[in-house]
């Protein structure tokens, strides 16, 4: 049978993925942005898991997700609403049909839309009789019962068989959006490696789910979306946990020390600590402490010790970990701490992303107790800031602060892979064996770092420890000229270190009506809000800081060139009322949203252009 | 050998030592720096790590790498500075209240991981630099600053504490003691995991003499037993008493009373695996039994940073990642 069938160039699509926790949502998704990526679209994918394990199935609790945005054109975000939503159950329905673009095209179930999981997901009524998806593109095939068809004689129990089901879906899409099966085949080969059973199952299902959108009626266009222009070369799809972690090995290889992580599993950040823990075979130390005090400490004795040291952890994690912290600070050695911002306060949120731990960061110590703090604000960035944050330290003898959130953590992006000969030098501040000028306080003039005499290393004994001490000689000290001086010099060694760094750039003119300011990780949302009113000729331009402590140096000179300044952020304004303790003499008007959830393109345009409209 | 020339004069520090007059620390330390020469480690390598407290002060009177950290965190840095470099000898310095209250979480982890660290619990029963509150040491019904009633709590014996915890070595020590110091934190030094040394150390201060009835020169034959691996369990100024196990518990006898003869007597065994009987000795309290002290348990066991070496040994053997380069490269990567 053939059908007329009309096939569409689209710049970019949005497909969701929704089922239950055990539906292969996550499996499903990553199958289809993988098989995107190599054929060169631009990608951003987004997995929206509930924070229960395994929720009551059918139950809007349930309801595990996994959005991922492909374009011919560049991609910063995994999209405000979804082109195609695939929803496994009723509860799956409903609770995406908010982030459903009109006349998108929805794949069900149709086996799971009876009376008993409508229950199940709090609809009173048949939402298929209710008109509710009336100007949608609805295809509905029996995927659990043809799945189970398919392989009926496969000796495979009904359990595993109804896990084979999201391949029919991914089928159906390969034949939606023309991708070569070959590919998908592929996908599962590489995943199941070693259970050939399973692997043909997969296969037939993903193939009879391709045969079925073949062949029915309901499906009369297909969409072509052509590769970005901007890959060329090696590109893999890249987590920012786990773009995270591999940058901190890779700054453990370019400064040749070893990697230490002292840390404790805490969502959205475990992943770091997992990742990490696979990676011995780089001479990686992970150690899973009893807390998040012994994580930071343990992190503090291997910094002493002489290695690059790191902890991780999320909001409430970093709530208790302030004390070490401050006792780094005080110490002077090099530790980088990750936050993986999550909704809070307290428990909050878990998996849900936030801004809401900047304060924390900066501020969340006892006594006068700086350190850098800097933000990531892409996926495939987080590699590069947790090098930066490791060098930082390393070189100014310091603890860093690194910034990421949930949604950073979790989504993926395309990343060009670099090559490890282009990265910065990092040089630790050594000191050599037996230098009779060593005491524990002599500092590097222009950084005002002092120097890491390491354990082991001959004639450089010495002492540090939480009490203040005198500047230069390190002995205990009380004498309060010496604390003022030492309060002043630690915080100017946190300010000098803008010296080094680069200029705060801008997308967009260096002057205009509107600046727009984000940090962290809402840059996707922002630059493409931005752009579009770029594009419709407003004199708008962004500046999303990933330097917070210190503020690039050009900072000042960016703020005053615009007539009017929004600040927009995941929280009720803490990098606004930080700039307006920095550059109090301009007016930032702000722009806060505390739901955990990432800013939405059409949201942003919609208040820029209010603002652009006053001026 | 350069480190064969090393002598107690290498870990003394110029700097004044800044104890109360009569404190029990300076013996301790004292200890530690003429044990040191005798463990032949090079002197830059040994490191003291502390937490807070008089004891915590420790690093600072220590001719050593040295670490004064946060009230309760000792174990956790130390652990950090062991696993950083496993070639260091690293010493931490602990009190009642540092170990037992504020960092009593890291504590049993240290030991249960059995990294090869070494501690020295001063235990005056008191806290003592926030000026006399109650410890979780000090004896129930104690009147202190903040237990005026006395204190209704039940204190803990770090001993028992270490067998909770799995732990592979036990010593217990008086700080009036030089030459039992000596020894037994020259065992604790040799022993290849987390070593726990309770040292009755004496505050002049807010609990002197709280330990006169165990330490005390008329009492200490009567009091003490001093444990040696291999030997029977005898005490008493004529090593006249002894312990023998009674019903699955001990029991102070008499040689010569009841047809007891020394043959009667339990040997000390410290390296067995089965610490029941290390568990009771830790326990002892008068005036039933005397005080149990020396090396109470000293059991070889596999050492945390030995296997976590023995990992990353194997993992570098097995992988084709040998650099980053490899890393970023490996697994789904599309050329475009």
């Amino acid at each position: 049978m053939t059908k007329n069938i009309k096939v569409v160039e689209l710049e970019d699509v949005v497909v969701k993925f929704a089922g239950d926790s055990g539906d292969g949502m996550q499996f499903s998704g990553t199958q289809f942005s993988d098989t995107s990526a190599s054929l060169g679209n631009d990608l951003s994918t987004f997995p929206d898991f509930p924070s229960e394990i395994r929720a009551p199935q059918g139950t809007i609790a349930g309801v595990s997700g996994f959005t991922v945005h492909i374009g011919h054109k560049d991609v910063h975000t995994s999209g405000d609403q979804a082109d195609v939503l695939v929803a496994m159950n009723p509860a799956a329905l409903k609770a995406n049909m908010k982030w459903v673009k009109d006349g998108a095209t929805i794949i069900i179930d149709i086996d799971n839309f009876d009376n008993k999981h409508y229950k199940k997901a709090g609809y009173i009524e048949d939402p298929l009789h209710e008109g509710l998806l009336k100007g949608y593109n609805l295809i509905k095939p029996p995927i659990t019962n043809l799945t189970r068809s398919t392989l009926k004689n496969s000796g495979l129990d009904n359990k595993t068989i109804d896990k084979t089901k999201n391949q029919f879906v991914v089928g159906i899409l390969f034949w939606l959006f023309n991708r070569d099966l070959k590919r998908g085949e592929q996908f599962i080969k590489d995943k199941f490696k070693g259970k050939d059973d399973i692997i043909a199952a997969n296969i037939k299902v993903l193939n009879e789910g391709y045969n079925y959108a073949e062949t029915v009626e309901a499906l009369n266009t297909t969409y072509f979306v052509n590769p970005a222009k901007k890959y060329k070369g090696k590109f893999r799809n890249i987590t920012g946990n786990i773009a995270t972690a591999w940058g901190l090995i890779a700054a453990a290889e370019k400064s040749k020390l070893p990697l230490f992580l002292g840390s404790y599993p805490i969502t959205p950040a475990s992943e770091i600590l997992q990742e990490l823990s696979h990676h011995k075979n780089l001479g990686v130390k992970t150690f899973q402490a009893e807390d998040e005090i012994a994580g930071v400490c343990s992190a503090i004795g291997a910094s002493f010790a002489g290695n690059l040291a790191v902890t991780s952890t999320s909001g409430p994690g970093l709530a208790l970990k302030s004390e070490a912290i401050g006792l780094a600070v005080m110490t002077e050695l090099p530790i980088v701490v990750i936050n993986v911002q999550r909704g809070g306060p307290s428990t909050g949120l878990p998996t849900k992303p936030e801004q809401s731990d900047l304060m924390q960061a900066l501020y969340g110590r006892s006594g006068e107790s700086p350190c850098i703090v800097i933000a990531a604000t892409t996926p495939a960035d987080c590699f590069n800031y947790a090098y930066e944050a490791s060098k930082l330290a390393l070189e100014h003898m310091t603890p860093v602060i690194l910034l990421t959130d949930g949604l950073l953590a979790n989504s993926s992006e395309l990343w060009p892979i670099p090559k490890m000969a282009d990265m910065p030098e990092i040089k630790p501040r050594f000191v050599k064996d037996n230098n009779e000028n060593y005491q524990p306080y002599v500092r590097d003039e222009k950084t005002l770092a002092r120097f890491w005499a390491i354990p082991g290393q001959k004639g450089l004994r010495h002492k540090i420890g939480g009490l203040e001490k005198e500047n230069i000689t390190g002995d205990v000290s009380n004498d309060p000229i010496n604390h003022q001086e030492m309060v002043i010099i630690r915080e100017e060694k946190v300010q000098r270190v803008a010296r080094n760094l680069p200029d705060q750039i801008m997308d967009g003119e260096p002057s205009g009506d509107l600046l727009v300011i984000g940090w962290g990780g809402t840059y996707g949302a922002l630059l493409s809000a931005v752009k579009d009113l770029q594009e419709n000729d407003k004199k708008i331009s962004l500046a999303q800081f990933n330097y917070i402590k210190p503020l690039p140096k050009n900072t000042e000179e960016i703020l005053k060139n615009f007539k009017k300044i929004i600040v927009c952020e995941l929280n009720l304004g803490q990098f606004a009322n930080y700039l307006r303790s920095q550059f109090p003499k301009f007016e930032y008007m702000q722009y806060n949203k505390i739901q955990g959830l990432p800013f939405m393109i059409a949201e942003l345009k919609n208040k820029f252009n209010e603002i652009l409209e006053d001026i | 050998m350069e480190h064969s020339q090393v002598t107690a004069k290498d870990y003394k520090v110029t700097n004044p030592v800044k104890w109360c007059a009569g404190c029990g620390n300076f013996s301790i330390l004292s200890a530690i720096q003429d044990v040191l020469p005798e463990t032949g480690i090079e002197k830059e390598k040994v490191v003291s790590v502390s937490g807070i407290g008089c004891s915590s002060r420790f690093p600072y009177y220590m001719n050593t790498y040295g670490f004064h950290s946060l009230h309760g965190r000792g174990s956790a840095i130390a652990s950090g500075v062991k696993l950083a470099n496993p070639k260091l000898s690293v010493w931490q310095v602990t009190g009642d209240g540092d170990s037992m209250a504020i960092g009593g979480n890291h504590f049993i982890h240290l030991i249960r991981r059995n990294i090869n660290i070494n501690v020295v619990i001063f235990n005056n029963k008191i806290y003592g630099l926030t000026k006399g509150q109650y410890s979780p040491t000090t004896p129930k019904g104690s009147i202190t600053k903040t237990s005026p009633e006395g204190t209704i709590e039940n204190p803990f014996n770090p001993g028992e504490l270490t067998m909770g915890a799995q732990g592979t070595f036990f010593a217990r020590m008086v700080d009036t003691n030089p030459k039992m110091m000596k020894k037994v934190l020259k065992e604790a030094a040799d022993h290849k995991g987390t070593s726990i040394v309770e040292v009755l150390q004496n505050c002049v201060i807010f609990s002197n003499k709280i330990h006169q009835e165990i330490t005390g020169k008329d009492v200490r034959d009567d009091n003490q037993i001093f444990l040696e691996h291999g030997k029977p369990m005898l005490f008493g100024k004529e090593k006249e008493k002894g312990l023998i196990l009674d019903n699955n518990r001990l029991k102070v006898v008499k040689i010569g009373e009841n047809g007891i003869t020394e043959n009667d007597i339990l040997i000390h065994d410290t390296k067995t695996d089965c610490p029941n009987v290390h568990f009771m000795l830790s326990r002892m309290t008068l005036p039933e039994f005397p005080v149990a002290m020396g090396v109470i348990r000293a059991y070889d066991c596999t050492v945390y940073e030995s296997l976590l070496n023995d990992q990353i040994i194997k993992a570098k053997e097995n992988s084709d990642i040998k650099n980053v380069d490899d890393l970023l490269n490996s697994g789904d990567v599309f050329e475009i």
